[in-house]
């Protein structure tokens, strides 16, 4: 299975970034093999509908997890048909130190989905 | 002033278009006054017109049909607003997003997408004190509502003078509010934030070459980066109004300058005139 986060660097220890369609990379984790790969997020300077565009760019990888700290509604929608499942990331903990909680069942489901920012 | 189509522009929201577009219609003979701030429209709050018509404004908008579509996904990739995703095998439609432009069911090689129509909001005429008013109302949470201008704008009629109240900001509704333009005038603050934001819509102006000039607003003594910016430019400044509270009060109270006081009246029939002159020498100038 690949877990998704949207993180805002690169390096062996990334942030998660603060969201989802703005977010500069996806880490793609696969929990199979514990490889991970960068995926860059094309829709990180769209001028408008960014959550779906990321959510498309998830759903089109394959990925059936994603870890993250918001999520807007029309991303969920795209997520939601898809059908992958939204947990919300521990503000405290760094991309894989999420991954590890995740895997340790400390993590919940994301249900504060928001409203999204569309027109501002 | 006889048959000129008038816009009137701002970089940012609160420079005084409304203001402007208000008063100026209001001293001028057989006057309409078109208000195009389709998201915000206020020029009905000052002239409290009674209203004689309204119209529903709709957008096309896709529908699929999930028997004909192979999920080919050509119309996802050509949406420029994002307003079509795909996933597990259906087309997923974000309506509120979607501009109406029809292009996805001009791409879609099966013809699996056909035509539906959504309603975004209306426009109102009516009449105050003899200025016709047109105003224009987006519904909230739309996209964009160049087709309410669109509507708007046919309903000017012939041989009146024409004030446009563009939307603020320089957005495809207000490049649509300024297409019959005959002389747009910028409306901006004497601050650096309003000469960034003059400098935004004038670059507008340059590229649909429409001939244009400046009135700065709420000016104090001391510096005016507006100003100096149309110097630099060679922006024709129209009039400098000073910032003046009795104005304020008055716009406050959503009443008219120029109905109230005989001054306020004479400095806008000095204003018109002198905005007719410009528009009249830029139609010179261009035949």
């Amino acid at each position: 299975m690949i877990i998704a986060i949207p993180v805002s660097g690169k390096g062996q220890n990334p942030a998660v970034a603060t969201s989802f369609g703005r977010a500069a990379h996806f880490l793609m984790y696969d929990d199979e093999t514990g490889q991970y790969k960068i995926l860059e997020n094309a829709a990180m300077g769209s001028t408008g509908g960014a959550g779906i565009q990321a959510a498309q760019a998830i759903v089109d990888s394959g990925a059936e997890m994603l870890l993250t700290p918001q999520c807007g509604n029309n991303a969920a929608k795209v997520l939601a048909a898809a059908g992958l499942r939204i947990y919300k990331t521990d503000p405290g903990l760094s991309a894989m130190e999420n991954l590890k909680a995740f895997r340790d069942n400390e993590l919940e489901e994301l249900r504060d989905i928001h409203e999204g920012y569309h027109g501002h | 002033m006889k048959g000129k189509t008038i816009a009137f522009l701002s970089g940012k929201g609160g420079t005084g278009k409304t203001f402007l577009a208000v008063n100026l219609a209001s001293v001028a003979p057989s006057a309409v006054y078109i208000d195009c701030d389709v998201e915000e429209p206020n020029g009905h709050l000052f002239f409290r017109p009674a209203w004689q018509y309204s119209r529903t404004i709709h957008v096309p908008l896709p529908q699929v049909d999930p028997a004909v579509c192979n999920g080919c996904r050509k119309c996802v990739d050509f949406c420029a607003f994002s307003a079509l995703a795909w996933a597990n095998g259906q087309l997923i439609l974000f309506e509120a997003l979607c501009h109406g432009c029809g292009g996805c069911m001009m791409v879609c090689p099966n013809q699996a997408l056909c035509e539906a129509d959504r309603e975004i909001g209306e426009i109102k005429g009516g009449t105050s004190a003899g200025v016709r008013v047109i105003s224009g109302f987006l519904k909230p949470g739309e996209a964009t509502g160049v087709s309410i201008v669109k509507s708007l704008l046919t309903q000017a009629g012939s041989g009146c003078s024409v004030f446009i109240d563009c939307p603020p900001g320089s957005s495809c509704m207000v490049s649509e509010s300024i297409r019959d333009a005959d002389y747009c005038v910028l409306v901006a603050e004497p601050t650096r934030f309003g000469a960034h934001n003059l400098n935004m819509v004038h670059e507008l102006l340059r590229l649909y070459n429409k001939p244009c000039g400046a009135v700065l607003n709420k000016c104090q003594p001391g510096e005016d980066p507006s100003r100096d910016y149309c110097l630099h430019h060679g922006v024709p400044i129209l009039a400098r109004i000073p910032f003046d509270e009795r104005l304020g009060l008055l716009n406050s109270n959503a009443q008219i300058a120029v109905r109230e006081d005989k001054g306020y009246r004479e400095m806008f029939q000095a204003l018109l005139l002198r905005i007719d002159k410009e528009a009249c020498d830029a139609a010179v100038g261009h035949s």
